[in-house]
């Protein structure tokens, strides 16, 4: 096990290495610069070079960038005349972060939900009608879904707030557009499992027991169930952020998925390199735990390299 | 008579000898494929979702051609038109006859005598022109990505799950590096390199698309391998290129052809995700993205700009999702009920 996880280690530090340098040196190749102003004079254009250190030759540049990153650093954004990248990433991450869990959440629970009910009733019209959702949740797009919902709820019925985030009930629309994904992608997996789990002994064992029909399916079919979704957390969370970038932009939040979409169009390259790298780790992270938990929870899955 | 018999033969009648019978072939037999056919076919909504493909396809190639207007033509004498369609304009619910969201009919106020099925945008284009030449876009980026990933993948994971050991520790070594690199984030970075084009984006998809196929075929190769009809092929003196060719891939098929059903909506996606963050399509070519994109930005006053090319996606993306379900029901044994 020790043995695993460090060779794990490794890996994600050698793929963020990677990242790291593959977005440093695309970077560099894209045309034009931050700088491009007529209204700049060329001893202008060299100050600005100098103080955000673009003079330098690009392999020292590199080495620079590296040096700060492990500090902690990412350099300083353009757009916003010297505000340190990674305060920008402080400042914005809360709001996505809070929108992000919160859709996973609710996603997860509204998944189960119509997962397990198409499983008991499997084969019946209710469980048809579970699919349907699910594959409809799987297809539409979230800029689709996320435009007409801000347009149905928010402008014509004018039930809930069309953007900005001020308050809880400026976070329900953009939820419910990003969880969609989630709904669709946990009801599936669960109602294939709990198919399977249904029809195992241990079901039938429960049942002779005499327990009830709801404890019985909480905690025998439910619960077991439950550790394959943990496989598809890597896939959700990377919907999710690519999600923010879109739900964000439609709802006007200002998010890190909105500041990554403003800075690409900016060509505010620090940040975006900033942002890249923040959800690169972000997703290594989140595979990495994610393996480790189903090693944890299923005992029968056995980690290569395992301890004896 | 026969004294040792001593009943008469003409008492027994012959019985029916399934020997005899068994000999002659009565029906073909069920082909893989056959089945497989029979099997979805019995799946309705994967039918239907295979004409809705079908359907689409027909108009991306020949909607354009349905009328004379062209996708470029501007006119700002007819632009931001409602939708109208001759009989469906009865139906006042469809919001096919021409009024739009005030309730006043364009076509009068504008003194219009055409019918524009889809309406026209806000310089006048009809919408119908665009939206079909915009998915025939859109569907040719997807087929041309999937169809390259499929080629790279197949490639890929049979090599490395067939020469096994070294090659495949190395060959997996890179795929783990690969997947470790959020998809939509690299298909952004490299669209900031190439600049949005048709091929840069199919390009940019493909750099991170193939690694599922290759997995696929991977896991599949390395079940096959060691079966005894290749042991029999390679003891007949069949090389590594003909097993595979012959052999290995034919047998992976299945799981080929599902993954690629679920690659082009995927495709679909992300492309209209580009347009979406403003890395799209620049005009004047238009992808079905770039249209619901445009259409957002008037979704409060001409919702139908928005509302058709929306619907279009979405129910290509259903489609070939049903599709995809319903070939993994028919192709994987595992599924039968």
């Amino acid at each position: 096990m020790k043995r695993y996880v460090i060779s794990r280690i490794i890996f994600m530090l050698i793929t963020l290495l990677i990242i790291i340098s593959f977005t440093f040196f695309l970077m560099q190749t894209l045309p034009g610069s931050p700088f491009n102003d007529e209204q700049l004079s060329e001893f202008q254009r060299e100050q600005m070079n100098e103080r955000y250190g673009l003079n330098e030759p690009v392999p020292k540049q590199y080495l620079n960038y590296l040096t700060n990153l492990v500090k902690g650093d990412l350099g300083v954004s353009f757009q916003y005349d010297g505000r340190p990248v990674t305060g920008i990433i402080k400042e914005r991450i809360g709001t996505s972060a809070v929108l992000g869990i919160q859709s996973l959440i609710f996603g997860t629970i509204i998944g189960l939900a119509l997962g397990i009910i198409g499983a008991l009733y499997h084969n019946t019209t209710i469980d048809y009608a579970s699919i349907i959702i699910a594959v409809i949740g799987l297809s539409i797009p979230n800029f689709v879904f996320a435009g007409l919902l801000q347009y149905w709820v928010g402008v014509k019925l004018e039930w809930l707030p069309v953007a900005f985030w001020r308050g809880f009930e400026y976070t329900i629309l953009p939820t419910i557009a990003l969880s969609m994904f989630v709904i669709a992608t946990v009801a599936r997996y669960i109602r294939t499992e709990m198919i399977e789990v249904l029809s195992e002994d241990y079901m039938l064992t429960a049942k002779s027991k005499g327990l009830s029909r709801f404890t019985m399916i909480w905690r025998h079919g439910v619960r077991n169930s439950m550790i394959p979704i943990i496989t598809i957390m890597g896939p959700l969370v990377v919907s999710l952020v690519t999600g923010t970038l879109i739900v964000e932009k439609i709802f006007s939040i200002p998010g890190l998925g909105d500041q990554f979409v403003d800075s690409i169009l900016t060509n505010d390259y620090p940040v975006i390199m900033g942002v890249t790298i923040f959800y690169s780790a972000l997703f290594i992270f989140v595979v990495f735990v994610v393996d480790l938990l189903y090693g944890v929870l299923d005992p029968r899955i056995r980690l290569s390299g395992g301890d004896k | 008579m026969d004294p040792n018999q001593k009943y008469d033969p003409k008492l027994f009648e012959r019985a029916s000898r399934p020997e005899e019978d068994s000999s002659e072939v009565h029906d073909t037999g069920l082909t893989f494929w056959r089945d497989a056919w029979i099997q979805f076919r019995r799946n309705k909504a994967a039918l239907l979702g295979l004409i809705v493909i079908g359907l689409i396809i027909f108009l991306a190639i020949f909607g354009p051609y349905f009328n004379s207007y062209g996708s470029d033509e501007q006119n700002m004498s007819r632009s931001n038109l409602p939708p109208k369609v001759p009989l469906l304009e009865k139906v006042s619910w469809l919001g096919m006859d021409g009024t739009d969201s005030r309730g006043v009919d364009q076509y009068e106020v504008k003194g219009i005598d055409e019918n524009f099925w889809f309406g026209t945008d806000e310089l006048g284009r009809d919408l119908w022109t665009r939206v079909w030449e915009g998915s025939r876009i859109s569907l040719y980026i997807a087929f041309l990505a999937a169809g390259i990933d499929l080629i790279i993948g197949v490639i890929y994971g049979s090599v490395s799950a067939y020469y096994g050991g070294r090659v495949d520790n190395v060959m997996q070594r890179i795929l783990e590096v690969l997947m470790g690199i959020p998809e939509l984030i690299l298909v952004i970075l490299l669209i900031m390199l190439l600049q949005p084009g048709i091929l840069s984006i199919t390009l940019a998809m493909i750099i991170t698309g193939w690694v599922g196929m290759a997995r696929i075929v991977r896991g599949q190769v390395l079940k096959l391998k060691n079966q005894e009809f290749v042991l029999a092929s390679r003891a007949l003196g069949a090389k590594d290129n003909r097993l595979l060719m012959k052999h290995l891939i034919p047998n992976t098929m299945g799981p080929i052809i599902i993954t690629t059903m679920f690659t082009v909506p995927v495709a679909i996606f992300t492309e209209a995700f580009l347009s979406f963050i403003g890395l799209g399509l620049q005009p004047p070519i238009a992808s079905l993205g770039t249209l619901v994109n445009d259409g957002f930005k008037l979704l409060r006053i001409y919702p139908h700009l928005m509302v058709i090319s929306s619907v279009v996606i979405s129910l290509i993306m259903i489609s070939f999702n049903i599709v995809g379900d319903g070939l993994r029901d028919a192709l994987d044994p595992r599924m039968k009920r």
